[in-house]
């Protein structure tokens, strides 16, 4: 029982991060978020955020996974000179 | 063609040092959570950045590639090598701030050393259980916002975000829009890439 207590006290300290805290991070995520930033700029609740940004971490991670294939291949048809010029060209 | 890329190194390091101790001394000023957020996307967005990561990206693909033995079991598939490294540097280039990005330079040491550390991790893991409950609790507390479905959505978010599995709900939200900036970042610089690459291997024709 004391040890619920103890804990409860120590986790007051944590919750107080506020709402208003809580709600500004929110917001700057559904900034970040092109479904909602292009679409509807008024407040949308907090789990559409939190959706929305699932969605678009796993579409992120899609879209990672196939520009991976994809540079594996062409990386197995260039060899090193050539790539050795696209570094020189990207540190321009 | 090596001994240029290491000269320009040390230029673009030392003018990243720079900027990097004025944005210091800019935070210790406004030492509040808007300031270091809208820095994380202002920063994965410069050209800067991205030139770093595409150019430490390039060295480290060019090592994977050196390196093709099919007898490796790291690196099954070669998309699934591209993956790893382009995360890899991604976590690099992060300095090490950011949760997600520690995480992941911890899981590649975890998974080369997996046997050893298997007996260190699940002892770990026992006692993270007992300390996890503390966060736990304190997202119950949070007033009114955080219906069983709020926090589904909060624990399907963090483990997307690497690292985050048991992180506090503002510590989740933090940490995911920092990773979202860095992710769209890594997409730009790989698709660069990709194009670079697509480009000149068709201007160019290859050895045969």
């Amino acid at each position: 029982m004391s040890g619920r207590r103890s804990r409860s006290r120590q986790s007051s300290a944590v919750s107080r991060i506020t709402d208003d805290q809580i709600n500004d991070l929110v917001s700057k995520l559904q900034q970040l978020l092109p479904e909602i930033r292009d679409r509807c700029s008024d407040k949308v609740s907090a789990a559409r955020v939190l959706q929305e940004t699932c969605n678009y971490i796993r579409s992120l991670h899609r879209e990672v996974d196939d520009l991976s294939e994809r540079l594996s291949e062409l990386l197995a048809t260039t060899d090193t000179a050539q790539a050795a010029i696209i570094r020189n060209l990207l540190m321009q | 063609m090596a001994s240029t890329l290491i000269s320009n190194h040390p230029v673009t390091n030392s003018e990243r040092t720079r900027d990097s101790k004025k944005k210091k001394k800019k935070k210790i000023n406004n030492s509040t959570n808007q300031n270091s957020l809208s820095q994380s996307r202002n920063r994965w967005k410069s050209e800067r950045e991205q030139q770093i990561y595409s150019s430490k990206l390039l060295q480290a693909l060019q090592q994977v590639r050196l390196s093709p033995s099919p007898a490796s079991t790291s690196a099954p598939r070669g998309g699934r090598a591209v993956r790893e490294a382009a995360d890899r540097v991604l976590a690099v280039t992060a300095k090490g701030r950011t949760r997600w990005s520690r995480a992941i330079l911890t899981n590649r040491l975890k998974l080369k050393f997996m046997k050893h550390k298997r007996q260190r991790v699940s002892a770990a893991a026992a006692g993270n259980i007992r300390s996890s409950k503390k966060p736990r609790v304190s997202i119950l507390r949070l007033k009114g916002k955080n219906f069983p479905a709020l926090r589904r959505k909060v624990r399907v978010l963090g483990r997307l975000v690497p690292g985050c599995k048991k992180e506090p709900l503002p510590v989740i939200l933090e940490e995911a829009t920092d990773y979202i900036s860095a992710l769209e970042m890594q997409i730009r610089a790989m698709t660069a890439l990709t194009n670079l690459l697509s480009r000149a291997t068709t201007s160019a024709p290859p050895p045969s």
